[in-house]
């Protein structure tokens, strides 16, 4: 197990190496760099921002540069387009926001997810299954660029329940919306893998064998039937969480939360190179991460894995 | 989503003129009138901005807040005329060279320092300095200061920079040509002062609030990048009485249409109308929808480059493409934002401008239609040899509209085939900047309020001349009218050639579409660049 | 944007019972496909988008990209769906048929769906097939590789791709393309690895058949089975990538359009009395990912007779 991690974690340096590399040459040959502007800035004042910034030097010497200042001082270098911050800042004003409502989106996913698909297989084609999958089928499938605006309509507009945006350090009813749209469609995803897997617990010899002993039904199913069923779950909770990464553009997009999402689509559009390197490889350092979580999760849930 | 920035306007009024009694600015509340309790204001901005430093803020929401937090030598009132600032006003030498401002002796920093002319003297030589490397030193050279270029360049200490404290209230500007509306150039945020002690303690994080000190009517107390601006009154103003909001909101919401949405459940006081939606908004709230003319210009440009596309370089193919546009439809139905049909490239609205007589204007679209069809048809185009263009645009929702709408245009009256691409700002820049294209959207804004900032992009060798249209006659004019009694006769036979030769296609001109809180008074409507200042503003009670 | 991961892991479980089998479990796996009411009507309605996206054209009564310029602004009350006036679908915002409209963002987004599981398909395939086959180190290395590879951000690398190179159809073939293989690739390893060891590969291999031959020869089209069903599950998967990437206005260039591009201009005018503009495509983008979804699902539960 331990050689494990440690074998996990010695493939992530190679891979995030790939991640600025791949980046770097990218943004090395993207027409027009950042500083274009609608009236050409005098050749002069242009050589100054790029000396500024080091973009004067030769292209191995910018990467290597690059690397050797993130690896050794953890610094991501200054941000193209916000003059005054450097990509630190700008993670660690975002990152948090992201986190924290990726975090709750998380939860009420798995945890909403689980049990309802757990109850429509536990009361399989009762009105409660039809409703479950009802709900998770169409839940799945909404994009979350519509259910947004929805919301919006709905709880501002007409009800006039919760703000329609911002963040104002994360106050409940700033954070209500936001998690809603990021997690339905998990949630879905998850209720439907969890009916499916429980199902096929619920028919397995060994559940039939303690009920046939006669062991009470709940017993049963906390027991012995709830931890074989979560192995599809864990196991898809690795893509769920890249997904609600990726979703977090759309919830600073329309929630205007100020999270890492926004200021990615921003940096790509207005070619801030370093701000984009910085996201992309936080986001792969985590997905890394996160995925070792899971695959240990895993492994102590299923004793049969060895690795 | 709109992610272009649009570049800030230089603020260059032509009017020579100082209004208001110099020293004491009258309160903008008329007597008896009933104000809200909450003195707030709350609007909404499509994305961040780059910087709030003044020697380096460079898109118009920026500037928007500099002019809340900083204050320069002078203001601009409700109709754009200039009105004292810091300084109460200003003698000119006769060669036009030296100007000598007399500052106002109670200027006071946040911190409660005195602000003094030295604070300008060090925030100009800043702004200039390559240390900052400041995208907007370029503003300095414009302004003509004395050995600009070359500071800029590098070639020459900063201190070298024409501009000298001569004592804390008196500040004296060498030129290094006359520049007659130079005092107009001074409300811009490049020029307002900053405190050297406040810089110089914290580095690049002195603009952040608890560091920032500043001498507006203004003091940033909250920033949250991406999120949220709050600007708060400042006590230490020296027309703090006279201020009447307390708090103003900056909010960074990126889609229009959620920022409508948000301004209907009453979170915002000001925000934009999306495209298409300003007639409904107006029958439904006449007093709060606003369209007024915004300085700029709505074209597209010809790639006439010696290496570009053979037929483009036909006059009668250009000239066929323009006719066949029906600007009213662009206007009133695609943007329905009280925008106007552009025939001619000059703002209608630009300060002394006679609009010309283009032929193209007084025609129906029947007749220009029929005229279109004849002049493509004498090129040698029609259904054996179609006519196919490749047009650029930069990515925004009614920049797509606008093409969409005008290649089927071309389409249906002519049998042009179009192909559209939409790029992202910085790639758009790099295509139109190289000549990448037939056809390409221009937008032009005035960088001060008279003619020749717009057509000046005629003249062969500007910098902003992505088309390369050469014509000696109009470099000729062009120069001609600098020094000219009367320079509309040289900018009417410019736009008369223009209209003839249609280098570029002029489609529409601006209109700021908006959404403004009725109990928002005294918004700045007549000014022509869209400057407003919070402390201007008030917010009267809910009837 | 979901992901069906779990999916995969399933499959190749569901795989190893199933190569036992052989010949049999074919004809087996239809009668239960057949049986399986959700995966029929799936099936059924795939065919009737099928249809219309091949031959909506021809009953369309206006061209996509055709303005009616007395319609621009006048939407709300000229454009609403209606027999009478031709536009089935009612007209978008730019006063185009939205019915036509609608069958080209069909036809785009199913192309973008089919051509991205088919990209997967080919690449995923022969790449695990051959790490799979080749075992030891090569298989190591790899399958490191798409461990690396797996851990990339690509809806990320895709944004900065199609900003930098600008958008076009290919670009976005090719983004779609790349991530969407990593998956096959494991899941055809898998398969391979235990075929690799069965009677007529050894035989094969004992009388000096090429490598590659026998890949494609003998083991490739013993993969075909699961990779059908994988791929039958990535394509509304890469759809609705697509419609991520539409939203961000990335997407095909006008005046052409997707399922995804239609949606996203519906969802912004929703405020704005022209629900049909948002209600039509979203209808053919749900039941297209629906009809995909039925069937994958049927075509797996049919192949897994654990499930019986």
């Amino acid at each position: 197990m331990f050689s494990f991690i440690l074998r996990r974690l010695a493939i992530a340096v190679p891979t995030l190496l790939i991640l600025v590399v791949l980046s770097f040459i990218l943004m090395y040959a993207a027409p027009g760099g950042p500083f274009n502007s609608e009236r050409p800035l005098p050749a002069q004042v242009l050589a100054n921002i790029e000396a500024k910034y080091g973009l004067d030097q030769p292209f191995w010497k910018q990467i290597v540069n690059y690397v050797w200042n993130v690896v050794v001082h953890f610094d991501f270098g200054p941000s193209f387009q916000y003059e005054d911050r450097s990509v630190n800042d700008v993670i660690a004003q975002g990152f948090p926001v992201t986190l924290t409502y990726g975090f709750w989106s998380f939860l009420l996913a798995v945890v909403v997810g689980v049990g309802l698909g757990a109850a429509a297989a536990i009361k399989q084609n009762s009105w409660l299954d039809y409703l479950a999958v009802g709900i998770s089928i169409g839940a799945q499938v909404l994009p979350n660029f519509v259910m947004a605006p929805i919301l919006l309509l709905i709880f501002t507009l007409w009800l006039g329940w919760l703000p329609g945006g911002g963040w104002n350090g994360g106050q409940w009813e700033y954070l209500v919306m936001p998690v809603i749209a990021l997690s339905t469609s998990y949630m879905a995803s998850i209720a439907r893998i969890t009916r499916s897997s429980m199902l096929e617990v619920l028919n397995s010899n060994f559940i039939r064998t303690a009920k046939a002993k006669g062991l009470p039904m709940r017993r049963v199913i906390f027991k012995h039937a709830l931890k074989p069923t979560m192995l599809p779950v864990i196991s898809y909770l690795g893509p769920a969480f890249v997904g609600m990464i990726t979703g977090s553009v759309i919830i600073d997009i329309f929630f205007s939360t100020g999270g890492i999402g926004v200021f990615f689509v921003n940096s790509a559009f207005n070619r801030d190179y370093s701000v984009i390197m910085g996201i992309t490889i936080l986001v792969g350092a985590l997905t890394i991460l996160f995925n070792l979580v899971v695959d240990i999760l895993y492994a102590w849930i299923d004793p049969k894995i060895r690795y | 989503m709109t992610m272009t920035k649009r570049q800030l306007m230089a603020s260059t009024a032509a009017v020579l003129m100082l209004t208001g009694t110099a020293g004491f600015a009258q309160n903008a509340v008329p007597e008896g009138t009933e104000l809200a309790a909450e003195q707030t204001f709350i609007y909404r901005v499509g994305d961040e901005s780059p910087s709030y430093d003044p020697g380096k803020v460079e898109d118009v929401d920026g500037a928007d807040v500099v002019r809340d937090l900083f204050e320069g030598l002078y203001n601009q009132n409700e109709a754009g005329e200039l009105v004292p600032g810091v300084a109460l006003d200003h003698t000119v030498s006769d060669d036009n060279l030296t100007y000598t401002f007399n500052l106002r002796d109670n200027a006071k920093w946040s911190n409660g320092e005195p602000v003094t002319a030295a604070d300008f003297e060090y925030a100009w030589k800043r702004a200039a300095s390559p240390e900052l490397a400041s995208p907007y030193a370029w503003f300095i050279e414009l302004m003509s200061l004395e050995n600009a270029s070359a500071v800029i360049a590098g070639e020459m200490e900063p201190d070298a920079l024409g501009v000298t404290a001569i004592d804390d209230t008196t500040l004296e500007v060498r030129l290094s040509q006359p520049l007659p509306y130079f005092p107009q150039m001074l409300t811009h945020g490049t020029t307002f002062p900053v405190l050297q002690s406040n810089v110089e303690e914290f580095g690049s994080d002195w603009t952040r609030p608890g560091n920032m000190v500043s001498n507006g009517a203004y003091v940033m107390s909250e920033f949250v990048p991406g999120e949220r601006l709050v600007r708060t009154r400042n006590d230490q103003y020296w027309d703090n009485e006279n201020t009447t909001l307390d708090s103003v909101t900056k909010l960074v919401i990126a889609d229009e249409n959620v920022a409508l949405t948000r301004y209907l459940a009453g979170e915002l006081d000001r925000t934009d109308v999306p495209a298409g939606q300003f007639p409904r908004l107006s029958e439904q709230y006449p007093q709060q929808a606003m369209s007024v003319p915004e300085a700029c210009s709505y074209y597209y440009m010809f790639n006439l480059r010696d290496n570009g596309p053979e037929e483009f370089k036909d006059p009668a193919v250009r000239n066929a493409l323009s006719m066949a546009i029906d600007r009213d439809i662009i206007v009133d139905a695609v943007l329905a934002g009280g925008q106007k049909p552009a025939y001619y490239f000059t703002h209608w609205a630009t300060a002394g401008f006679e609009p010309p007589t283009i032929p193209m204007a007084d025609m129906t679209q029947e007749e220009r239609n029929a005229e279109a069809k004849a002049l493509l048809e004498s090129a040698g185009f029609g259904p054996d040899n179609p006519l196919t263009v490749d047009l650029v645009y930069n990515t925004s929702e009614s920049h797509q509209a606008v093409a969409v709408a005008i290649s089927q245009m071309w389409k249906q009256t002519l049998g042009v085939e179009t192909t559209l691409s939409n790029q992202e700002w910085q790639t758009f820049l790099d295509a139109r900047g190289t000549g990448d294209f037939d056809v390409a959207r221009g937008g032009w804004c005035a960088d001060y309020n008279e003619a020749s900032t717009f057509l000046d992009l005629m003249q062969s060798g500007s910098g902003y001349n992505d088309s390369k249209y050469v014509n000696e006659r109009v470099d000729e004019l062009l120069a001609t009218a600098k020094t000219s009694e009367d320079p509309n006769v040289q900018y009417t036979e410019i736009e008369e050639i223009i209209a003839e030769e249609t280098p570029v296609i002029p489609i529409y001109h601006y209109a700021a579409v908006d959404m403004l809180n009725e109990q928002i008074k005294n918004w700045p409507v007549n000014n022509f660049e869209q400057n407003w200042y919070s402390k201007d503003l008030y917010k009267v009670a809910a009837e | 944007m979901p992901a069906y991961s779990s999916d995969a892991e399933r499959l190749i479980e569901v795989s190893h019972l199933a190569e036992v089998q052989g010949r049999s479990l074919w004809a087996d796996a239809r009668s239960r496909f057949v049986r399986n009411k959700a995966a029929m009507a799936g099936a059924f309605i795939l065919i009737v988008i099928a249809f219309f996206a091949l031959f909506g054209q021809l009953i369309a009564q206006y061209e996509r990209d055709m303005i009616d310029f007395t319609l621009i602004g006048a939407n709300m009350q000229k454009g609403v769906p209606s027999i009478e006036t031709g536009h089935y679908f009612g007209t978008d915002s730019s006063g185009r048929d939205l019915f036509a409209r609608v069958v080209q963002g069909t036809q785009i987004s199913l192309m973008v769906g089919i051509v991205g599981a088919l990209v997967a398909v080919i690449v995923g395939t022969l790449y695990g097939a051959v790490a799979g086959y080749a075992g030891g180190r090569t298989d190591d290395v790899m399958m490191r590789l798409v461990d690396v590879l797996m851990s990339i951000p690509f809806m990320f690398v895709l944004i900065l791709m199609l900003v930098i190179f600008g958008r076009s159809i290919f670009m976005l073939f090719l983004g779609i393309g790349l991530i969407s293989w990593l998956d096959m690739a494991r899941i055809a390893r898998g398969q391979t690895l235990s075929i690799k060891n069965k009677e007529f590969v050894e035989v094969a291999h004992a009388t000096g058949v090429a490598p590659f031959k026998i890949i494609m020869r003998h083991i490739v089209p013993n993969l075909l089975g699961i990779v059908i069903v994988y791929a039958t599950l990535l394509v509304p998967q890469m759809i609705i990538f697509e419609s991520f990437i539409s939203f961000l206005g990335l997407g095909v260039q006008e005046p052409n359009t997707s399922l995804g591009a239609l949606i996203s201009q519906g969802a912004s005018n929703m405020a704005y009395g022209v629900l049909w503009q948002l209600f039509f495509p979203l209808g053919f983008f749900v039941l297209t990912i629906f009809g995909f979804f039925f069937v994958g699902d049927g075509l797996r539960d049919a192949l897994d007779p654990k499930d019986r």
